[in-house]
């Protein structure tokens, strides 16, 4: 039987208090989700919470703490939380937001935060809505590689400049952050949605893509670009930092003049 | 305003409240043109009725009247050159937001120009 040896002391000399987590510094929030059950109240309603959160925390982990310490009834959609899988788009202090990568340090923590479900599309049950109908619109753009004649044997060639094209308009997660915060999509849920022309945009653009004319027909609607009403909303609630503005303008411009 | 209706109210910046502006002033403009085409149309009805109608127009009340809508075309057409440029300018959505300050700088001088001359013109006397 060996015995067990003991752990030799670290050489670095640490100050007490410092290397642990325990510095973070914490502070008291009040959450206020806007709740909607619908096996239980017609109506939705505010609910506060009393948080204690670290200054490395985001809004997605204050929810997790209300629903796993709190509340186990509060539901919202995340996935990856990690502001990629798109899953966790709300209203946050009014505006849209992921809530995983939005820190808490970062907003007015001396008043209530308050959380919200995207607007626009039809409420479920608290911070969750139906997103079918901004899928349905993204299905109906095409988002995928159309090509005419062979397929090539290998990668289809593309120059850094053609890539460079349509490069913003790659970087979408289907969030639906934009298209739930356009004035217009509130009030016509038939227009397609800052959302479905960034990605109709994408293969416009795309030097490898022979369907472009067929996306901006499909988008020269009375319910496609030109519902745009250029308000900035969607730019700005963007997570990505895809200017979504520009690029709607860019279609407008292209079906003008079919220039591609 | 209570908790639930301010918290459900989207926070946006300029462009939003720009559109919100072009909208308001944009059915302003449609209802007065709505019945001023209605009044003007009396001439050919009843020649004293329309002097009648169109005399109102001399009132302090539609001096003031006159004022704001002059105040709402103002606002409605700079900002409809702007919203032009956002579409078709290529560098009108990295400066939309410049754009606004420009037709607001723009829209308080013209009016102050045509507010000081109307008012004057409406209240000084005859």
């Amino acid at each position: 039987m060996s015995t067990e040896l003991p752990e030799p002391p670290s050489k670095i000399e640490l100050k007490a208090g410092v290397g642990g987590g325990g510095e973070i510094p914490t502070f008291n929030i009040t959450l206020r989700v806007r709740r909607y059950l619908p096996e239980t109240t017609a109506e939705a309603y505010w609910e506060d919470f009393k948080l204690t959160m670290y200054g490395t925390d985001r809004v997605l982990d204050a929810l997790h703490k209300v629903k796993w310490d709190h509340d186990g009834s509060l539901s919202f959609r995340r996935s990856c939380a990690h502001g990629i899988c798109g899953s966790d788009a709300m209203r946050i202090n009014g505006r849209n937001r992921l809530a995983c990568k939005t820190l808490l340090k970062d907003l007015d923590t001396s008043k209530p935060i308050t959380v919200e479900a995207i607007k626009g599309l039809p409420l479920e049950k608290d911070l969750i809505v139906d997103m079918e109908p901004f899928f349905q619109s993204y299905r109906e753009i095409m988002p995928f590689l159309i090509s005419k004649g062979h397929e090539p044997t290998k990668e289809r060639y593309q120059s850094v400049e053609d890539r460079e094209r349509f490069d913003d308009t790659t970087k979408c997660i289907l969030c639906a952050a934009c298209t739930s915060s356009c004035p217009v999509f509130w009030t016509d849920g038939q227009y397609f949605g800052p959302a479905a022309i960034v990605n109709a945009h994408r293969f416009i653009f795309d030097s490898r893509d022979d369907a472009g004319d067929m996306r901006l027909e499909i988008l020269n609607d009375k319910e496609g670009v030109w519902r745009c009403r250029t308000t900035f909303n969607c730019t700005e609630a963007c997570p990505r930092g895809i200017q979504v503005t520009k690029a709607i303008a860019e279609v407008k411009q292209a079906i003008l003049s079919r220039t591609v | 305003m209570s908790k639930t209706s301010s918290g459900t109210l989207y926070r946006g910046h300029e462009g939003m409240w720009s559109w919100v502006g072009h909208r308001v002033t944009g059915v302003v403009i449609f209802l007065y043109l709505l019945v001023h085409v209605l009044d003007t149309a009396l001439v050919r009805v009843d020649a004293n009725a329309y002097n009648a109608v169109i005399s109102t127009y001399q009132t302090p009340w539609m001096a003031l009247g006159e004022t704001g809508l002059v105040a709402a075309i103002l606002f409605h057409a700079f900002n409809g050159l702007r919203l032009i440029l956002v579409d078709f300018w290529k560098q009108g959505t990295k400066y939309q937001r410049q754009m606004l300050w420009g037709v607001m700088i723009l829209w308080v001088v013209v009016f102050a120009g045509f507010a000081i001359r109307h008012l004057s013109l409406a209240f000084g006397g005859h």
